[in-house]
């Protein structure tokens, strides 16, 4: 073999290896505070409460095989889908409520504390949550296996993070408000997520019961929407008067 | 020259499981299970446990240490031809090579990190097949049927040489075959694998009544399913028909013939099966095959423009045109 080849393919080999030694990831930039100044008059508050129901019988929750990694399958205490959370009366947990409209050109305070989003036996805890434009969300992993945190957001920057070893913790930002933001983990397919980002305080997410209550809304009238990973949208009008508190229920049809 | 016609063998090899372990990425929908690149969490990738090897990791991690093999004989593959290859044009086709999975490792990297971005993750799927098709390529070139001309004789040779139909036909199948992947890798990376989610209709239709970009894709990946399908047929149809006699040809034929027969029943399967994961792995690699026995059927076709052919029995020629 010629030299001039040797030391063609000695130089490839040494920049293949030196190619192996970069790598890692940047954090998101953290986002600007928001006048903190108060929107409205705090004793003219009032507030939407309701109900979320599911009418119709819903498919049943599915056994997730966890066994293409064997630490899931020791560490999940629950290993079921969670598409449908229906409570005893016929309400619909998961459900993301929120106001859609009414809240425009007014300014909030900034969040204060983060939200943690955890991933505990395979599975993303909670699996529907909301949190503000600019708030920190702090992504732990508390398993001890591998995941990676896989945010697909259209209006925000997407990210895919790495977290190898237990315990370790991230913190990220969304800057626009989106709903929803899907998470999901490429490791385990299984494992998914939902944030709603909003630029005001103003969601719930329903519990087992399908109970919801927004509170301390500035009087006037909106449009509030519900949300359910399976289900779809709708959305109501509702009046709040001052001091009031508007009642609101959305039955979302399955089946 | 037989040592290094096997080991290129081995390296065609190795890539259709590299190919094969790269449909498993995306039919498990893998290919972010490991965000980083080139290190797999953080780790030098030789050095990720492999206790680590869990769910999608699996696939992922997987296919990027196959590619490190492939890369490694590729590299073995260039000094072997360098160091005993006579003909400086096949030399030149390792180095093509060469570049192609460099530039193939490039394109998997920049696919994840950002985070695979349709244009660049059909680009690698792409090239893929272009690499596959060089490494079939010089497995022929230094095979020793081609280079003792498949025992040819002199009129055997002009009877092929002077059969315009086959020769168009083996020109055209390999293309027509390497657009259908192209499509079908479009499908596979836009998500457009169930946009039409019935089969052989198309929501009931021989037509889809409904247009999107997925749809169209999809069955821009059906149409050119019966395209090639048809073009097999009619390039095996004319070698069994016209050229029995020729081994070397017929070979290629019947095993087009039967891996056409496969791929179909597989992407028919894949869409029935709502892309069953061995189903739609095997689809990939079938592909792949198809389009390799197309390569070798070509070459072989083409042989006498090949001005490099040494008498019967000669063990190398000593210089080449292509």
């Amino acid at each position: 073999m010629q030299h001039r080849t040797l030391w063609t393919l000695t130089t490839l080999l040494v920049f293949a290896t030196a190619a192996c030694g970069g790598g890692g990831d940047s954090d998101a930039p953290a986002a600007p505070a928001a006048p903190a100044a108060p929107a409205f008059d705090p004793a003219t508050a009032g507030s939407v409460m309701g109900t979320i129901t599911l009418d119709g019988t819903p498919p049943p929750a599915e056994t997730i095989r966890m066994n293409s990694d064997p630490a899931c399958v020791e560490l999940a205490t629950d290993a079921e889908t969670e598409y449908y959370v229906v409570g005893g009366s016929g309400g619909l947990g998961n459900v993301f409520v929120y106001v859609k409209e009414g809240l425009e050109g007014r300014t909030f305070p900034a969040a204060t504390g983060s939200v943690m989003l955890d991933q505990q036996g395979c599975r993303y805890t909670p699996h529907v949550f909301g949190v503000r434009v600019g708030q920190t969300i702090t992504i732990r992993n508390s398993d001890a296996t591998l995941h990676n945190i896989h945010a697909t957001p259209l209006a925000n920057a997407e990210f895919n993070m790495g977290q190898p070893i237990q315990g370790m913790e991230f913190e990220r930002t969304f800057d626009s408000p989106e709903v929803m933001v899907p998470f999901k983990c490429d490791v385990h397919g299984w494992m998914n997520a939902y944030v709603g980002v909003l630029d005001h305080p103003y969601f719930a997410v329903t519990g087992d019961d399908g109970a919801f209550d927004i509170s301390n809304l500035p009087p006037g009238d909106y449009v509030v929407e519900a949300w359910h990973e399976e289900l779809g949208t709708q959305t109501q009008n509702v009046t709040v008067g001052e001091g009031g508190t508007a009642e609101l229920s959305f039955t979302f049809s399955v089946g | 020259m037989y040592w290094l016609h096997r080991y290129n063998r081995l390296v065609a090899a190795a890539t259709l499981v590299l190919i094969t372990a790269g449909g498993l990425v995306t039919s498990t929908g893998s290919g972010l299970a490991v965000p980083d690149w080139p290190n797999t969490y953080g780790y030098f990738m030789f050095a990720f446990p492999w206790s680590g090897m869990v769910g999608g990791i699996l696939y992922e991690h997987g296919h990027r240490l196959i590619a490190s093999v492939v890369g490694m004989l590729t590299i073995g593959l260039v000094a072997w031809l360098a160091a005993s290859e006579p003909r400086r044009w096949v030399r030149r086709l390792g180095w093509i090579a060469l570049a192609a999975v460099v530039v193939q490792g490039l394109l998997g990297g920049i696919t994840v990190l950002y985070f695979l971005p349709p244009p660049v993750s059909i680009s690698h799927a792409g090239l893929a097949q272009v690499f596959f098709a060089l490494v079939v390529s010089l497995a022929i070139f230094t095979s020793a049927g081609w280079l003792a001309r498949y025992y040819r004789t002199s009129d055997g040779e002009r009877r092929i040489a002077a059969d315009g139909i086959l020769r168009a036909l083996v020109i055209a199948l390999p293309a027509a075959i390497y657009v259908q992947i192209l499509i079908g890798a479009a499908m596979r990376h836009t998500g457009a694998g169930l946009a039409i989610p019935d089969f052989p209709l198309a929501f009931g239709r021989l037509i889809p009544p409904v247009w999107d970009a997925g749809i169209a894709i999809h069955f821009a990946h059906r149409v050119g399913a019966v395209i090639v399908t048809l073009v097999v047929l009619a390039t095996a149809g004319h070698v069994l028909a016209h050229h029995g006699g020729r081994r070397e040809l017929v070979r290629p034929a019947w095993l087009l013939i039967a891996v056409v027969v496969a791929q179909v029943t597989l992407g028919a399967l894949t869409v029935l099966s709502a892309r069953d994961v061995t189903i739609n792995t095997a689809h990939v690699a079938t592909g792949a095959v198809l389009f390799a026995t197309a390569i070798v059927l070509g070459l072989r076709t083409h042989r006498d423009r090949f001005r490099d052919i040494a008498p019967v029995g000669a063990p190398a020629p000593e210089r080449a045109q292509a």
